[in-house]
């Protein structure tokens, strides 16, 4: 018996050697000044895989812009001062500390000695310089591009020494720290000669060999299987340690499995072939609790997210585009009070009952109450209220016919179409559940479901629309971001893109307050101007704002230190700190 | 024989009035929202309650509870036969507020539940039944019209005109035609009406199946013209038209029939189809295919089993076309020997 169980246990012993596949992790090295992770601990071993709707499309974090590229690329590479995502302050990455100069210009960062890329090459001022250069290149059109320039001037990075770098903004600007978070460091040994000869675009592609690409992140590219999957493996090099000095990560692989849809992630996370969802619609959500007991899933509900859905008419100028037919209607939506009238008449108590189940916050202003640093909690909540509305739309002169049907002035009938993403479930049941509470008011509303990229080309392109249910928003808490919405010219001020001028007196307002806000060092001064800039919009109600669903996530019961988050990548952000239970830790933990 | 015959004959005949009866049947608006009861599960019918039973079937208010719905067995709501309730227009000409049956609100029977907008099962399979039906029938008298008048043309006259058309039927014989209608209706501009799309929908199914049945009644036409009588009639210096209408449109008009009824099951499948993509039929109306793309969801369609209604009613109505072309083949058959 005595020798079975040896036996045995050597088997498993061995089957355990045999499965880590991953590098070791290196020993650190005495000069290497780690990132010391205090409150982390776990053991090595295991792979984790995860569900992704769908294929990245590029490997080069300068240049993707999608999501999912976004989410793979994140795992690889590092930044020099990093957003926290459960704490959302920042915190030293591969700066070890900075010095910020009291006018708020300058920027001294201190980097870690003696860390290394995952190929093993050091990391040092002349990357720092080399990986600003290539995101403020003009013909590289990095998405980050436009955030290093302040007021038409890029930011000046020069190295004091070999550790050090200085940053000097053209002007003062607030959080500016909050910046470095998303500008990756890029390997100068590895990137200098396609970036000299003009073929950086084209670097690191999904056909590059998984050795070329190396980061600082805590992964590095194992495999790429076209149309199924990217393995990454332990970067043996990473510079962040847990509380027991031990190198993270503890993961030896994580893979993303591309499986196309949320319920195909759903189905693929029932069968335990994959590890994690990152966000979760409420009905899947309900679906997994219900197996909770059989399954002993981790399900995290994180409440309010940061993205607001919203209905949108359109105050484009139409120009010399031929869409009378809706000019004619914007004599409507350009109407505060029909506006207003809308918002009053829409349940949105009922949007979160029906569309979310419940796990959802009904919304009226921009800052969903997730936000809690910059939300503007005096902006009223008005219920729905059908004779407020009739009475408004009175007011702007409609009228109703005996058959209860809306008039406008010259008589004739309020009808309009809402476009949406034939995709996104939810929001198309926003939208019948506003057709139903227009027609209360005699509005006749029609929804038109289309695919997502024909809905983007209308609302950015053709303008040829009337009404349209949207989200935006999810990326930072802080409201820099978000400049390009409501700042008239900003590339997302969708109700009205490529305005000359401001067209209202209070976009002029909001344009004011938001370039101060972006300049004043303040917290307290800045949340002033930003609820100012809240009210602006919750009265004048260029978006008709509707819900914002919670942020829902699960993993399965053996992952460990599993974290998720409101900001993106909601679960993946402490991909470092993951591990897989053993069995019997496991069977301890249930 | 002939009891089949009326048992086949009956079906039809219920499933149809059923239909353009639908809201009378129907117990509430197909697009009323009850937004207190999103899926809630088939009002169970009571017989008994603990004093004994009832001839008179009843039902329970639903509420929610932690668990999901209950029903709160407090006060009984007994169905009643012609109550008044939401208006609607019997045979799309008469205004009343009569239904075959309901319940004293705030209860609410719903046999088939209800969908996510709490909005009654039953009554939109009985609506969307009339959009599906008709869709199934006006496309195939769509189809049939134009392939019988192109299959008579080709096989009449036969020469280029039988060759050019039969190379059409071939053309849109190969056709894919799902994808060739996902095609089209993308085409078609999105402002557009519930009934305009409703109409543009069955002329475009119906267009694009001309081409089977023209090939058949070509064939028959072609076998006919050979015939003496056909020969003799036009011996005798009898117009085109005359021999058409006299000699060859009773042949040719047999198989129409048994087309048909084959014909009208595929297309209310073609409109099941396109409106569960979203291409079809659009809210809030309702019809077979848009009540079941929400299945499309993974969790609707493992919570909800009810919300597979409109399944069983496409199935309830194949069969009976099926049967019934069945009776018509076998009638003809009888008929002609």
């Amino acid at each position: 018996m005595k020798v079975i169980t040896r036996l045995a246990l050597l088997v498993c012993l061995l089957a355990g050697v045999c499965h880590a596949t991953g590098p070791l992790p290196e020993k650190p090295n005495p000069g290497e000044e780690l990132f010391r992770a205090e409150q982390v601990s776990g053991h090595y071993g295991g792979q984790l895989t995860i569900g992704g709707r769908a294929e990245p499309k590029t490997f080069n974090p300068v240049i993707a812009t999608d999501a999912v590229s976004r989410e793979v690329i994140g795992r690889l590479v590092a930044d020099l001062i990093e957003i926290n995502r459960a704490s959302q302050q920042t915190e030293p990455a591969l700066a070890k500390s900075w010095k910020t100069s009291s006018d708020g210009r300058v920027f001294t960062l201190q980097l870690r000695k003696g860390i290394r890329f995952s190929d093993g090459h050091g990391f040092d001022a002349d990357d720092v310089l080399f990986s600003f250069a290539v995101h403020l290149n003009e013909k590289v059109d990095s998405p980050q591009r436009d955030l290093l320039i302040i007021d038409g001037k890029p930011i000046a990075v020069t190295k004091i020494d070999q550790y050090t770098v200085r940053f000097v903004l053209p002007r003062p600007y607030a959080a500016a720290e909050r910046l470095f978070d998303g500008i990756a460091m890029l390997p100068k040994h590895l990137l200098e000669k396609p970036f000299r000869e003009g073929k950086f675009v084209e670097t690191w592609s999904l056909n590059t060999a998984p050795a070329a690409v190396a980061g600082l992140g805590p992964f590095r590219l194992k495999q790429y299987v076209p149309g199924d999957r990217v393995v990454l493996e332990r970067n043996p090099y990473y510079w962040k340690a847990d509380s027991r000095n031990q190198r993270l990560p503890y993961l030896d692989e994580l893979t993303f499995l591309f499986v196309g849809t949320e319920d195909a992630q759903v189905m693929r996370f029932e069968a335990g072939a994959t590890h994690m969802i990152s966000r979760l619609s409420s009905e899947n959500y309900n679906l997994l609790s219900r197996e909770r007991s059989r399954s002993g899933a981790q399900l995290a509900d994180l409440g309010p997210s940061l993205e607001y859905n919203f209905l949108l008419f359109n105050q484009n100028d139409l120009g010399t585009k031929k869409l009378d037919a809706i000019a004619r209607k914007q004599r409507w939506f350009g109407d505060l009070k029909f506006r207003q009238a809308v918002s009053a008449a829409i349940d949105r108590e009922a949007i979160v009952r029906l569309v979310y189940q419940t796990r959802g916050t009904a919304l009226w202003g921009n800052v969903p109450p997730g936000n809690k640093l910059w939300i503007n909690t005096n902006i009223p909540h008005p219920p729905k209220s059908l004779d407020s509305a009739r009475q408004l739309l009175k007011s702007a002169g409609f009228s109703w016919n005996s058959a209860g049907q809306l008039l406008d002035s010259s008589g004739a009938r309020v009808e309009f179409s809402i476009i949406s993403s034939s995709s996104n479930t939810q929001r198309m049941k926003m939208a019948t559940l506003l057709q139903d509470d227009l027609s209360h008011l005699g509005m006749q509303v029609h929804i038109v479901p289309l695919e997502f990229r024909a809905l983007v080309d209308r609302v950015f392109q053709s303008f040829d629309y009337e009404a349209a249910i949207m989200g935006l928003g999810g990326g930072d808490a802080d409201p820099n971001p978000e400049m390009n919405v409501w700042t008239s010219q900003g590339t997302s001020h969708l109700w009205h893109l490529n305005e000359a001028q401001p067209a209202t007196a209070w976009e002029r307002e909001i344009d004011g307050l938001m370039q101060q806000q972006m300049v004043t060092l303040d917290y307290a001064r800045r949340k002033q101007l930003y609820d100012r800039v809240q009210q602006l919009i919750a009265e004048q109600l260029p978006f008709i704002f509707l819900a914002t669903p919670n942020v829902l996530a699960a993993a399965d019961a053996r992952v460990a230190n599993f974290h998720p988050a409101i900001l993106d990548p909601y679960t993946l952000w402490n991909a470092d700190e993951l591990y897989i239970r053993t069995p019997i830790e496991n069977a301890g933990v249930r | 024989m002939r009891n089949k015959t009326w048992g086949v004959i009956a079906a039809v005949v219920v499933l149809h009035v059923t239909l353009l009866f639908a809201g009378f049947v129907a117990p509430y608006d197909p697009a009323g929202q009850n937004r207190e009861l999103p899926y809630a599960p088939p009002t169970r019918l009571h017989f008994h309650n603990g004093s004994g039973w009832h001839a008179r079937p009843f039902v329970y208010r639903l509420t929610i509870g932690p668990d999901g719905y209950m029903e709160d067995k407090t006060i009984p709501f007994p169905v009643h036969l012609f109550p008044k309730g939401s208006a609607h227009k019997l045979l799309g000409l008469f205004d009343t507020t009569t239904h075959l049956f309901g319940v004293e609100p705030p209860a609410t029977v719903a046999l088939f539940g209800t969908d996510a907008f709490g909005r009654d099962e039953f009554s939109r399979v009985l609506y969307g039944g009339q959009i599906s039906v008709a869709a199934g029938v006006v496309a195939t008298l769509i189809a049939l019209l134009a392939g019988g008048i192109l299959g008579i043309l080709a096989g009449y006259y036969g020469a280029w005109t039988d060759q050019s058309l039969m190379a059409g039927t071939e053309l849109f014989l190969c056709l894919p035609w799902l994808y060739f209608l996902l095609g089209v209706r993308a085409f078609l501009p999105l402002h557009l009406s519930p009934t305009r799309t409703f109409f543009l929908l069955t002329c475009v199914i119906g267009l694009i199946g001309w081409a089977r049945p023209a090939r058949l009644v070509r064939g028959i036409v072609l076998s006919t013209r050979s015939r003496n009588y056909v020969l003799a009639a036009n011996g005798f210096g009898a117009s085109d038209l005359h021999v058409l209408r006299y000699h060859i449109l009773p042949d040719v008009l047999g198989v129409l029939t048994t087309q048909a009824t084959l014909l009208v099951p595929r297309y209310i499948a073609a409109e099941v189809t396109l409106s569960f993509f979203g291409l079809g039929v659009n809210e809030p109306m309702a019809s077979w295919g848009n009540m079941l793309s929400s299945l499309q969801q993974y969790s609707v369609l493992v919570s909800y089993a009810w919300l597979l209604a409109p399944v069983g009613a496409v199935v309830v109505t194949s069969v009976t076309y099926a049967l019934l072309a069945d009776t018509v083949q076998s009638r003809l058959k009888f008929s002609s020997t």
